[in-house]
């Protein structure tokens, strides 16, 4: 793929908006359509991008795979963080409402925190499958 | 409306035969995912099909709408297609070991080489 | 809804697999423009993402690894054929009790769904029932789904990654 100008034109032009849009759709999940999930896969799918169109080894150099496995880890672990965190202030596993001291209010603040975890989680597992794959031959 | 009331269930049901089809028939291990994705999908529209009320909007709470279709098999199918990814992954890398391993990925191929390491 | 039908058709007949898979991908497009007829807009999202562009990517890279055409096989099996009209009528004779498609009344929309759509957005100040529904009442259905993710991505690192080292072993011992 060294060859073909538009197309690494257009991927250098393109990634930033779509890291921006997966950002936008992890945020505003609450609010409209998205959320953790989607959110993670279009992040996993700017990198695979570039790693398509320029080299795989380039993008290992920015994701490396010991990186990635780290994420992912940290992405259940916030999961169950939050869940372990309600038991501490005294409610029961991943019961929000004691986040803060209105009930509905925490419960906001839980499902972003874990839609993060998630979109962490999602982003990094795909990433690692695809240069799992990609890194043979 | 009466006579194709069931007619998403019918197209569901026609790609899950398509899918299981393909996973009897075909020989080669990533036909054979291809196969059980679509398995997969047909699946998913089941679900989103029970799921829809006719009229209604999306599950998005607005003051300007009354009758929204039902979340629930929204959230089972979104997190079940981030799922069918992950497996069709290890369906890959499975794929990849065995043709590593025999050289090939046809079914009866891999059946004759076990044969003959009996022998 | 035929459209669908026609690509998964061409998907499995073609024998070139690389046009099988970018056919896959046409048809998983096609079905989030069904998503969201159906008003599963965050299904169409997730869809839109996962098949026409991961799933895509994973199958081209696995046939790039693994060889690039199926074998030809002439004989139609009748067996296969036989067995999945057979099922297939048995589920159509199923769909005799089904409610009507979009039916207010039906199960499905008479039990939970009401409650959730009704107290989500005073209890969790989500206008989004899907996220609410998703991360707070089942957060443990979601929980368990992002440690089953979680286990396929360790369980394709361990597949794909002790090979290596496992054949250095090897010709380590040849060498010796």
């Amino acid at each position: 793929m060294k060859n073909y100008l538009i197309l690494r034109v257009i991927t250098k032009l393109l990634i930033p908006f779509i890291l921006l849009f997966g950002l936008y759709v992890q945020m505003h999940g609450d609010y409209g359509p998205g959320g953790g999930f989607q959110a993670g896969v279009i992040f996993a799918s700017a990198f695979i991008l570039y790693a398509i169109v320029f080299d795989v080894r380039i993008a290992r150099k920015v994701m490396p795979m010991w990186l990635l496995t780290i994420l992912s880890c940290v992405g259940v672990l916030l999961y169950c963080g939050v869940g372990i965190a309600t038991l501490i202030y005294g409610g029961n596993f991943l019961e929000y409402g004691v986040l803060s001291s209105i009930p509905s209010s925490g419960n906001h603040i839980g499902i972003l925190i874990i839609e993060i975890g998630v979109g962490i989680a999602v982003a990094a597992v795909i990433l690692l499958i695809f240069f799992s794959l990609a890194g043979r031959r | 409306m009466e006579i194709l009331g069931q007619f998403n269930y019918w197209v569901s049901i026609a790609l899950a035969m398509i899918g299981l089809y393909t996973v009897i028939s075909k020989g080669h291990l990533i036909k054979k995912l291809i196969g059980l994705s679509i398995f997969q999908t047909s699946v998913f529209l089941l679900f989103i099909t029970i799921g829809k009320v006719r009229g209604a909007t999306a599950p998005i709470i607005d003051p300007n709408f009354s009758s929204y279709s039902s979340p629930l098999p929204h959230v089972l199918i979104l997190t079940a297609i981030v799922v069918s990814v992950a497996t069709l992954a290890v369906g890959i890398g499975l794929a990849i070991l065995i043709k590593r391993t025999y050289g090939s990925i046809e079914d009866d191929e891999i059946e004759s080489i076990d044969k003959a390491e009996e022998n | 809804m035929i459209f669908v039908f026609v690509t998964g058709c061409f998907a499995i007949w073609l024998k070139d697999l690389v046009a099988s898979t970018i056919i896959l991908g046409i048809y998983s497009l096609i079905m989030a423009t069904i998503w969201v007829v159906l008003d599963a807009v965050d299904v169409a999202f997730t869809e839109a993402a996962v098949g026409a562009g991961v799933t895509t990517a994973l199958l081209l890279f696995a046939i790039w690894l693994t060889g690039k055409s199926e074998k030809k096989v002439n004989r139609i099996q009748w067996g296969a054929i036989l067995g999945v009209i057979l099922t297939g009528s048995l589920l159509i004779y199923g769909t005799i009790g089904m409610p009507d498609f979009g039916d207010p009344s039906a199960p499905a929309q008479i039990h939970i769904s009401p409650y959730y759509l009704q107290n989500s957005l005073a209890e969790t100040k989500a206008p989004n029932a899907v996220t609410a529904v998703l991360a707070s009442y089942r957060g443990f259905d979601t929980l368990g789904e992002v440690t089953v993710i979680f286990t396929a991505g360790i369980g394709v690192l361990a597949l794909l990654s002790g090979f290596r080292k496992r054949r250095k072993r090897e010709k380590g011992v040849i060498q010796e």
